[in-house]
């Protein structure tokens, strides 16, 4: 672990499901490192009233929650406040993709938990591999889910080390039943919505893999960084600030809601081939105050969720959006364009006239990637 | 849709014996580990402990030599088979445990070879052994005994490994669980539970440890992936998604696809994903054209893709066709520009295909 003055080791302890026992295994850590006599203190544990886990909980110093009052209930959050002043070596904080009540500090407990970070504080912490937002698109097709609680991908890649708490799916199943996860009531909902045993086998495989290219990624940051050193300098060393490739990609951003699953998917292959990764959106004319107000608002939406995804978007003005775009990509040296695949009913009826396939035919010497809105099928099972 | 899916005669027979074989074969689970010393056979002697506080008749067939003191508080209350000892080497007794019959019997460590007057020469043999005979088996087994990842993992630990089980009794096994640790943590409990596991682990860097734990895991993603198929299989589900990335490469006669292959490469090794590569069966093709299609095809054996030849008149309907019914998540071609055949007849094929790509990516390159 480091010394107070740099900034706190982060450790994530991954899974695919409630109940598969990240809670159980974090604490189990913080045990360990209470033996070794590491100051370690419980700043937000969320038990669920699952017996095993609070007596695992025991003899561990518990930090109370703030309480919010909001809308006339009392919320109970992550004091900050008083870690910080309690400043222990290793805090414990569950459910990183939790969202604060109005009222808290921060919308998110991620950002709770930078603070900790930034005061030299070392988190460790649980989260679900559906939580990552550039899988939001992959995770609703085949659950039928929109995941609400998202972190940003750069969040995750900031951790010093990502571990997959495992459980095969069967055994998670019977665990429900005998009702360790939930009560009969609910354990019967979820059966029937998010832990049907194809859902769970596919969300396990897509929580290994994502572990596995966690380790990946630490790999080749390690092999680089060991004559470098990692200073405080750059802290952000793992961000697409940093490629390693010569691949660019450029993301084109529309009023459309497809535009949302594009960036996602954008980012995910940038990070994947360690690319740079940025984006436009192209006005036809005036600037971003003078196009209608439903307009603007869905533009700036998704220029703002790019932002979040640490990537920096451009506003481009141009009477033909297709030829302002490969320029634009032409003279920052851009490899792949990402657009959004129109709905089928949007095609226009001669071949060639469409946004899409003029990009394509201008974009003589770049690769275009158009990206498939992923649509839920009926299925059974 | 597509018909690969759905289960063909035989395939409904092999699956009637499957279902009759799961009745009265014992159940298999293993705990896979990528370095001695993550902690494999606690969490499965924890796991047993749990199950025999359920009442399951639980013995212990094979256990390690030497064990960390957690191990050996957990087996002083199980029942423990004792080895028998075959010209001096202690191997697991498995006339003993198909006597005593328990419902459940964990073997710690699978790749172990029995001494030649065994009956089986393999303890995994052992194994399905018991299975057969309606006993169920939790076990341990380490990456590096896996037979398939031997080469890969030897020459990362510089050690080399002659015990091993194969990658095909990990696939069948009903259930499979990682254990996962990072490599400080395997690291900081000593060399002691890493020399019990014979690994040579000991003296391995962090850097080793982490490119072993992401070839472990890839495995594990990999066994996973291969039962998810066989539940799809087994409930007739089309399947539309993937957690896997799975790219194909459309080649043609007509255009050199060396660098499309070869980005079809990085970025299914990048995504840990599978690469394919497509072409369309064309009798009337010219012999140059059959040049550029042979070198294509070269070039996508060196890349070691699996190659399809489709049929069909319908270009963008052929590919569709086996995309859906092999989970694509992207296809790869290149934007030809020249008047050919296909053009006349189709029109710009890339067009027809971006048309018709409904939840696939399709990824265009020049020319």
């Amino acid at each position: 672990m480091s010394e107070s003055t740099h900034r706190g080791t982060l450790k994530i302890f991954l899974g695919y499901a409630a109940g598969v026992g990240k809670t159980y295994q974090m604490l189990d850590e913080a045990h360990k490192l209470k033996d070794e006599g590491v100051d370690i203190i419980l700043g937000y544990f969320e038990p669920h009233g699952r017996k095993d886990t609070i007596a695992k909980a025991e003899g561990l110093e518990i930090i109370s929650r703030r309480t919010i009052e909001y809308r006339g209930a009392m919320f109970g959050e992550t004091d900050v406040e008083a870690i910080l002043r309690r400043r222990p070596q290793v805090c414990v904080i569950d459910e990183f993709a939790h969202t604060n009540v109005p009222g808290s500090q921060h919308a998110k407990r991620w950002e709770d938990v930078q603070d900790l970070l930034n005061a030299g504080i070392n988190v460790l912490t649980t989260m679900n591999v559906q939580h990552l937002e550039s899988l939001n698109d992959q995770v609703w097709q085949f659950t039928g889910i929109r995941v609400r609680e998202t972190i940003p991908d750069w969040v995750v890649k900031q951790a010093d080390e990502v571990v997959m708490v495992d459980l095969p799916p069967q055994a998670l199943l019977n665990r429900l039943m005998r009702g360790v996860v939930y009560t009969p009531e609910k354990a019967r909902q979820a059966m029937e919505n998010f832990f049907k045993e194809s859902t769970l086998v596919a969300l396990r495989e897509l929580a290994i893999r994502q572990t596995a290219h966690e380790v990946d990624v630490r790999q080749s940051v390690q092999d680089e960084t060991l004559n470098a050193g990692r200073g405080d300098e750059n802290p952000d060393w793992h961000s697409s600030s940093r490629p390693r490739s010569s691949d660019r990609i450029l993301i084109l951003i529309t009023e459309d809601p497809s535009s949302a699953a594009l960036i996602r998917r954008g980012r995910r292959v940038a990070d994947y081939l360690q690319a740079e990764c940025l984006a436009v959106c192209v006005l036809r004319d005036g600037s971003l105050h003078e196009i209608p107000a439903s307009q603007r608002e869905a533009v700036e939406k998704h220029m703002k969720f790019a932002r979040n995804l640490q990537i920096e978007p451009s506003v481009l003005r141009g009477e033909d959006v297709a030829q302002t775009l490969v320029d634009f990509a032409r003279s920052h040296k851009v490899t792949q364009i990402f657009v959004a695949r129109p709905q089928q009913k949007k095609w226009p009826m001669f071949f060639g006239q469409g946004l899409v396939e003029r990009v394509v035919r201008l974009a003589q010497d770049i690769q275009v990637t158009i990206v498939a809105e992923r649509r839920r099928e009926q299925r059974t099972g | 849709m597509s018909t690969n899916r759905r289960p063909d005669p035989e395939q409904l027979l092999r699956q009637l014996q499957a279902e009759e074989q799961f009745y009265r074969r014992g159940r298999l689970k293993i705990f896979l580990g990528y370095a001695g010393g993550v902690g494999k056979s606690f969490r499965m002697l924890d796991e047993a402990r749990r199950r025999r506080e359920r009442g399951e008749d639980v013995v212990i067939g094979a256990i390690q030599l030497k064990v960390s003191p957690e191990v050996e508080s957990l087996l002083q209350r199980m029942l423990v088979i004792p080895h028998r000892n075959v010209d001096g080497v202690p191997t697991m007794d498995v006339e003993a445990i198909l006597r005593r019959h328990p419902q459940v019997c964990v073997v710690d460590g699978l790749a172990y070879d029995n001494p030649p007057a065994s009956a089986h020469p393999k303890r995994w043999q052992d194994v399905e052994h018991l299975l057969s005979s309606g006993i169920s088996v939790i076990a341990t087994v380490n990456l590096q005994h896996i037979e398939e990842r031997r080469e890969q993992v030897e020459k990362i630990t510089h050690k080399h490994v002659k015990e091993t089980v194969p990658e095909s009794f990990l696939r069948n096994a009903d259930e499979i669980e990682i254990v996962d640790a990072p490599p400080d943590f395997c690291l900081q409990r000593g060399h002691d539970a890493l020399l019990g596991n014979g690994t040579g682990l000991a003296t391995s860097l962090p850097q080793q440890l982490s490119e072993l734990r992401e070839i472990a895991l890839l495995l594990a993603a990999d066994v996973v992936d291969y039962q998810l198929e066989a539940y799809l299989v087994r409930h007739g589900i089309e399947q539309l998604w993937g957690a896997h990335e799975r790219i194909l490469v459309c080649v043609s006669p007509y255009i050199d696809a060396a660098k499309m292959i070869a980005s079809g490469r990085r970025n299914a090794d990048r995504f840990h994903g599978e690469l394919f590569v497509a072409h369309l069966n064309q009798p009337d093709i010219t012999p140059e054209e059959k040049a550029v299609l042979e070198r294509n095809l070269e070039q996508a054996r060196v890349a070691s893709a699996r190659i399809e030849t489709l049929d069909g008149e319908d270009a963008s309907h052929a590919i569709m066709q086996f995309a859906r019914g092999h989970g694509i998540t992207q296809i790869f071609l290149a934007n030809r520009m020249n008047n050919s055949w296909w053009d006349r007849i189709f029109g710009r094929p890339v067009e027809h295909l971006i048309r018709a790509a409904e939840n696939i990516d399709v990824r265009v390159f020049p020319a």
